[in-house]
């Protein structure tokens, strides 16, 4: 029956099936992301059902990493969420942190989170400039861009890459906070909390925006985590759970910050729920520097670790809050250089496997909105 | 002896050609087909900062019949293949294509059982770009040498013979 | 008490192995009492959440004789080889996760090679439905009840289960055509 569907709806477009009509989207189209595709079954614009159909960026990641040794890896997982690579690295570096058992040094792990609130900052802006892109509202998308470039500009002096950051190393980060940071930090906090302003200015109270926004793709909380939904996704839907508060992990413990949190689950709340957590960010990047400057300077930043690792045999599962939700990482070691199985836990593997779900009774428009609130990445949706 | 301009590279053929050449690269509508981590680089060059709309790559065209550059950015995986070459066959002669990032031109990191080992062997690629991701400046500089390539090219003089055949048939 | 000793007074006579490693509580059931057992460390335990599910091929673990080091009386070492048929190839891990305390579980079900079946637990936690089909494509492990086990990364028509340690890293050249029935 699917490969029925495959043929029939890429050549001939939508056929008739009963009474209801199949249609296609994706993978190309515009609105999909580069590899995401949906087929939907509509009655006339209502959709009855919609199966997505994944793997169009299955680059057999997990299977890599199998055949490489641990700090090789590392490279290879900034091709996960490619919009906060960032995240990935360290939530790698922590797991095998873990599993060699050793400790981070405070300085490494106050850079961390720095890097990492920045990294989600610029992730959060590509969604909901993205989102706005994809609802017709374009001017914000050019907000969110530019700041994301002075963003993009930090990463560049801390460690030389714009996107593909691979930062850090096992055991630490390899180089302290770039100079011209100090300098740059407090005229960039004004500047990100404009950008937020503008983008807000624009689209939360604008007529267009509530209408294709609020109340659509409703999700509740319970049915939620039945799917496993992690993230901005679940808080959207009233269930205050961050992992930062829940299980923290580097020193989130002792900064201080709230959890944004919805109330319906629809697109509207989960754009505000990313639009807040741009604002705890900033505060969690000002607390988390000022701790950094009571730190001598020449505080270590590495931990000694052998240049091979041999991890001793057993299995671990580690857990990060990535800007999508809980990215994880399950680590089975042999005792040998290379990790002898490595799973990764996309946070939107588990969101998009719901989208039947989601928007089921909901507009073929409404599909659209509701694909681009979920920020589905395909790098670590497919792996 | 009307013809002897068409057979050769004469002064009207060379005008005409000069004349087309410049109107398809001024504005080489781009497609842009990202599929991964380069897509968020091309999406950058294509918004405010980067702007590649200065090179008359103004009007991105969301599909492939009314594009005239194929901008692949990002990994093409082997179940992804069959839709790539179908999306090069429904755009419109004449067509050029650009390869982004070290997975297009040749799979990169990932030589591994799912991933195509580049796309040259799929379609023709006309401009490489190394790099994993390249930066927005590596696309720019991609565009600028399509589009010096596409100033060099003899439209007329590559379909002569067809001219001619044409020309031919209408006496 | 521990989460350990909580986790054996839940699944009593249904544990066969509680290890530890680096804090991580893993435990050991049989593929009989799967389900029950699940069913009971979420009402009972309260791990509510299914935060993913995998599959391990242990082949190559268990191609390399064990060997264990063993002390002789006259103080030299002999290396012995352990006895007994190899454990199951395949093994499949569930990561469970507690909302109210936090803490993490996983629970581990061996599969032999020749009979690789397992019952599906989309019907306690729904967001088990892709990693199981995920763990069908990768590895071949089929779940009975699944509501669609089906591929799930590669296409259709691919023969393999590529994540199997005696799959090659590169492939087998395997390559995908459509058939386009263009009218």
């Amino acid at each position: 029956m699917a490969k029925e569907i495959e043929t029939v709806c890429i050549t001939t477009g939508p056929t008739e099936v009963g009474d209801y009509v199949t249609l296609n989207i994706g993978p190309i189209h515009p609105a999909m992301h580069g590899t995401l595709r949906v087929i939907t079954k509509t009655d006339g614009e209502t959709i009855i059902s919609a199966k997505p159909e994944i793997g169009y960026l299955h680059r057999g990641v997990e299977k890599l990493g199998e055949n490489l040794t641990y700090s090789q890896f590392l490279p290879i997982t900034d091709r996960l969420n490619y919009c906060s690579a960032i995240c990935n690295n360290v939530a790698y570096e922590m797991a095998v942190e873990k599993l060699l058992g050793i400790e981070v040094p405070p300085k490494a792990q106050l850079i961390r989170m720095i890097m990492m609130e920045l990294a989600r900052i610029a992730d959060h802006e590509v969604c909901v400039g993205i989102l706005g892109v994809d609802l017709g509202a374009l001017t914000p998308f050019f907000y969110l861009i530019i700041q994301r470039e002075e963003i993009y500009e930090i990463f560049e002096w801390h460690h030389g890459a714009r996107l593909t950051n691979s930062m850090g190393a096992i055991g630490g980060v390899e180089a302290d906070l770039p100079d011209r940071f100090h300098e740059k930090w407090p005229r960039m906090r004004d500047s990100i909390r404009k950008a937020n302003d503008d983008t807000d200015k624009l689209l939360t109270h604008n007529r267009i925006w509530m209408d294709r926004t609020v109340g659509v793709n409703a999700f509740c909380g319970d049915d939620a985590l039945n799917w496993g939904f992690t993230g901005p996704m679940l808080r959207a839907c009233g269930v205050k759970r961050d992992l930062r508060k829940n299980e923290p992990y580097l020193l989130y413990d002792k900064v201080d910050f709230d959890i944004p949190a919805g109330k319906h689950g629809d697109v509207f709340d989960r754009y505000m729920v990313r639009m807040l957590e741009m604002e705890q960010s900033v505060k969690i990047i000002d607390q988390a520097y000022a701790m950094y400057k009571e730190l001598p300077e020449d505080a270590p930043l590495m931990k000694k670790v052998p240049k091979i690792l041999r991890p001793p045999a057993g299995q671990i599962y580690h857990a990060i809050e990535s800007p999508n939700g809980e990215l994880g990482f399950f680590i089975r070691s042999d005792g040998s250089d290379k990790p002898y199985r490595i799973k990764i836990r996309p946070p939107c593997y588990m969101v998009y496997q719901a989208f039947d779900d989601l928007v089921k009774g909901e507009m073929i428009s409404d599909l659209i909105a509701c694909l681009s609130s979920l920020n589905v990445i395909a790098g670590e949706l497919d792996r | 002896m009307k013809f002897q301009a068409i057979h050769g590279e004469g002064w009207l053929l060379t005008k005409a050609e000069q004349l087309i050449n410049w109107g398809r690269s001024r504005s080489p509508w781009p497609f842009p087909y990202g599929t991964a981590c380069c897509g968020i680089e091309l999406m950058c060059a294509l918004a405010s900062g980067y702007d590649m709309a200065r090179f008359g790559a103004e009007r991105v065209a969301f599909t492939p019949r009314q594009c005239d550059v194929l901008i692949e950015a990002g990994t093409i995986t082997k179940k992804m293949v069959p839709v790539l070459k179908r999306i090069y066959a429904q755009m419109a002669e004449p067509k050029w294509v650009i390869a982004v990032g070290a997975c297009a031109c040749s799979g990169g990191v990932f030589r591994t059982y799912s991933t195509a080992q580049g796309i040259g062997s799929i379609i023709p690629v006309d401009v490489y770009i190394p790099g994993c991701p390249p930066r927005p400046e590596g696309i720019l500089y991609a565009l600028l040498k399509l589009i010096d390539k596409i100033e060099a090219d003899h439209p007329l003089y590559k379909q002569r013979s067809k001219v001619v055949e044409a020309l031919e048939a209408a006496k | 008490m521990s989460l350990k000793e909580r986790v054996a007074n839940i699944l009593k006579n249904d544990l066969l192995e509680i290890t530890e490693s680096k804090g991580d509580v893993c435990v050991e059931i049989s593929r009989q009492t799967l389900v029950n057992a699940l069913k009971r460390l979420k009402e009972e335990g309260g791990f509510d959440f299914l935060s993913d599910l995998l599959g391990i091929d242990n082949s190559d673990l268990y191609a390399k004789p064990k060997k264990k080091k063993k002390k002789t009386e006259d103080g030299t070492e002999q290396e012995q080889e352990e006895k007994g048929p190899p454990p199951p190839r395949f093994e499949v891990v569930y990561l469970l996760l507690s909302l109210s305390t936090n803490e993490r579980l996983q629970v581990r079900v061996r599969v032999p090679e020749d009979d690789l079946e397992l019952p599906s637990v989309t019907s306690l936690w729904r967001s088990a439905n892709w990693p199981e089909r995920e763990t069908f494509d990768m590895f071949g492990i089929r779940f009975n009840g699944h509501p669609n086990m089906r591929r799930l990364l590669m296409w259709d028509e691919f023969q393999d289960y590529p994540l199997r340690k005696d799959y090659p890293l590169e492939g087998k050249g395997e390559e995908r055509h459509l058939n386009y029935n263009i009218a």
